[in-house]
């Protein structure tokens, strides 16, 4: 992920309320290594897999996050409704995310394990936005995040929307999750 | 301060914290399974180098637990994983497959095996790891890299939640009525992000009058809400339990007369009745009367939350002399529970020849189809089944397929919805067997 405040940009991929960890990866792919370099893809190819067809992919749905037969997305931010990534604490939901290319997501909200986990482990960006966007913004939009102002701004539909500041979670953020983070404050030894 | 409070206070060096402090706790347990252990050892090993030595051999405690009687060749693999690890650091606290100290499921085995202690922190890379919050201790889930980063340094940053509290009144568990009815109904009233971010703490009257596992059943469940961690005030049930269970000293930590908290939310034990929630959510709420005569062709009884033993000798109480009409299935949680299953008796009859008799298919200890799992799995939902499930998640397809549908309810109305084959209020048997 980019450590620094870089602007964000790609095409957006919406979902609604409470996408849990078992619609973002399902626990039968659990099974995986995240090290290896192949077996690593599928987590990829999977992300998302388990989201009903109808809600994947909003306003229409029937979208697969992952073309078929693809392990990386041509999507890059996710907006979605309330409580995102609640259920299970599997860092396996942030790290497919990562894999599939996904960089940032907007929500007015997140299941804590998910939030720190997405921190601390570097994978993404979870931004929090002041209303529930999942209405406004489409599948396929071109979105843009300029993290120096805290703003969404979509082109596709020439709009723009205030995001919230990182707050206490930016300094691990910038870092690029708590070992980068521990590094640099000296609490665990350089490398 | 509050009973969290108190605790993360004491672990960070601090003589107080305040809701939304950020600060870095010495951990007392970390727990993970077979599903998180390898990438969370994965990332120690990248981090602090391919010989490094866990912080401290004594607190790691490794528990093989979720895809344990699978063929799947990568879920076998990662048992290996933790195997070659536990050799290599010289763990004394791994329940290895196979072996006689095989357990079953991480949640009650950390119970049974002592590590659940009032005042101490314990961490574990599964989000029900909020259960051991029922012993008075701060108990929650993380990810990999969290665990990784305690394996090598003994400690993690925790912002201090705000709580709120939860008070039972009432003297005794109506005898229709059990844990999961209570934390359903809360979720219910709350919804799914309820207490997000935030402490659930049950108190009351009514929740002493609890046994340890019923308030295991409470805490469990926190998550279901989003809470970070469920915790019970200690008592003499509580210690009577640790006690039984370890040695290991510990301090038992109350929240202040004038804690502040979030929230305060009433309810009676004598007012709540049996309740299920619908698919696909914990926060659908309905109660087993209101849904009764619905369809359904699968029951489970298992999981860290409903498969533990006084769980089964709930529904044994229930099924005993009856036949069940759709497929049941019993996994207990633990090998200790799956013992008592032999041992414990309803008018001298074991619980195990109850469910046997009854028609039940019954399972090993382990997670089973609680997460659906590879499709190997005992009682996993392999396509549109409608279940009604004592365990603690119903979103799509977490219990195997996406078509599949779950309930969740207590092992009461579980096991009579279970003779019947449709959604059935155990009041009814209740009434008519039992007492
Ligand atoms: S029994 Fe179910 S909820 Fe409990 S730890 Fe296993 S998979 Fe998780």
């Amino acid at each position: 992920m980019s450590t620094n405040s870089d602007p964000i940009k790609g095409k957006a991929f919406v979902l609604g309320k409470n996408i849990d960890t078992d619609q973002i990866i399902p626990a039968a792919h659990l099974v995986y290594s995240l090290d290896d370099p192949e077996e690593r893809k599928f987590y990829g190819k999977y992300a998302l897999s388990g989201v009903p067809v109808a809600e994947s992919g909003l306003p229409q749905g029937n979208v697969q996050l992952t073309k078929e037969g693809e392990t990386e997305s041509e999507f890059r931010i996710i907006v979605a409704s309330d409580n995102f990534g609640c259920g299970s604490s599997r860092e396996h939901a942030p790290a497919c995310l990562e894999i599939a290319g996904i960089k940032a997501i907007v929500t007015p909200s997140y299941a804590r394990i998910f939030y720190r986990n997405s921190v601390d482990g570097g994978f993404l960006i979870p931004f929090e936005s002041y209303e529930d966007l999942s209405r406004e913004v489409h599948t396929g939009d071109d979105l843009e995040i300029d993290q120096q102002n805290h703003i969404l701004k979509n082109h596709s539909q020439g709009k723009e929307y205030k995001i919230k500041p990182l707050g206490s979670v930016a300094d691990i953020v910038r870092a690029g999750g708590i070992f980068e983070y521990a590094r640099q404050t000296g609490m665990v030894a350089a490398k | 301060m509050t009973l969290t409070e108190k605790i993360l206070a004491k672990h960070s060096g601090k003589d107080r914290v305040s809701p939304g402090d950020n600060v870095w706790v010495d951990v007392d347990i970390l727990m993970t399974h077979d599903v998180c252990g390898p990438p969370a050892i994965g990332i120690f090993q990248k981090q602090f180098g391919e010989n490094a030595k866990v912080w401290n051999k004594e607190k790691l405690v490794i528990i093989p637990d979720h895809y344990i009687f699978t063929a799947d060749k990568y879920a076998n693999r990662n048992v290996d994983i933790l195997r070659a690890f536990a050799a290599e650091q010289d763990l004394p606290y791994f329940y290895d497959v196979g072996s006689d100290s095989y357990k079953g499921v991480c949640h009650v085995a950390l119970a049974e095996e002592g590590f659940t202690r009032p005042g101490e922190v314990l961490f574990g890379t599964d989000s029900h790891t909020c259960t051991a919050g029922a012993f008075g201790q701060f108990a929650t889930g993380i990810g990999n890299t969290d665990a990784a980063f305690i394996m090598g340094t003994g400690k993690l940053w925790v912002k201090v939640p705000e709580t709120m509290r939860f008070i039972f009144e009432g003297t005794a568990m109506p005898p229709y009525l059990m844990a999961k009815d209570l934390i359903l109904k809360i979720i219910g009233d709350i919804g799914v992000d309820g207490a997000t971010y935030r402490t659930m703490e049950f108190a009351g009257p009514g929740i002493k009058a609890l046994t340890m596992e019923d308030r295991m059943t409470l805490t469990n469940m926190a998550i279901e809400a989003g809470g970070k961690n469920g915790v019970v005030e200690p008592d003499e049930i509580t210690e009577a339990y640790v006690k039984s269970r370890t040695n290991h000293p510990y301090e038992l930590v109350y929240s202040d007369p004038d804690a502040k908290y979030y929230s305060e939310h009433f309810y009676n034990l004598e007012e709540i009745v049996p309740m299920v929630a619908k698919p696909h959510s914990p926060d659908n709420k309905a109660t087993a009367e209101e849904l009764e005569g619905t369809y359904l062709n699968r029951a489970y009884i298992g999981s860290c939350t409903g498969g533990k033993l006084s769980d089964f000798r709930a529904a044994a109480e229930i099924i005993q002399g009856n036949k069940v009409k759709i497929d049941t299935y019993i996994v207990p949680a633990t090998t200790e529970i799956a013992r008592g299953l032999e041992t414990e008796t309803i008018f001298g009859v074991p619980l195990i020849e109850i469910f046997r008799e009854a028609g039940c298919r019954i399972g090993n200890a382990s997670c089973a189809a609680c997460l659906g799992g590879p499709s190997d799995t005992f009682g996993r939902l392999n396509s549109d089944e409608i279940c009604i499930s004592s365990t603690n998640r119903n979103y799509p397809g977490r219990m195997g397929s996406k078509q599949a549908q779950v309930y969740l309810a207590s092992p009461y109305t579980v096991a009579a919805s279970a003779i019947t084959g449709v959604i059935t209020d155990p009041r009814v048997f209740i009434q008519e067997t039992v007492i």
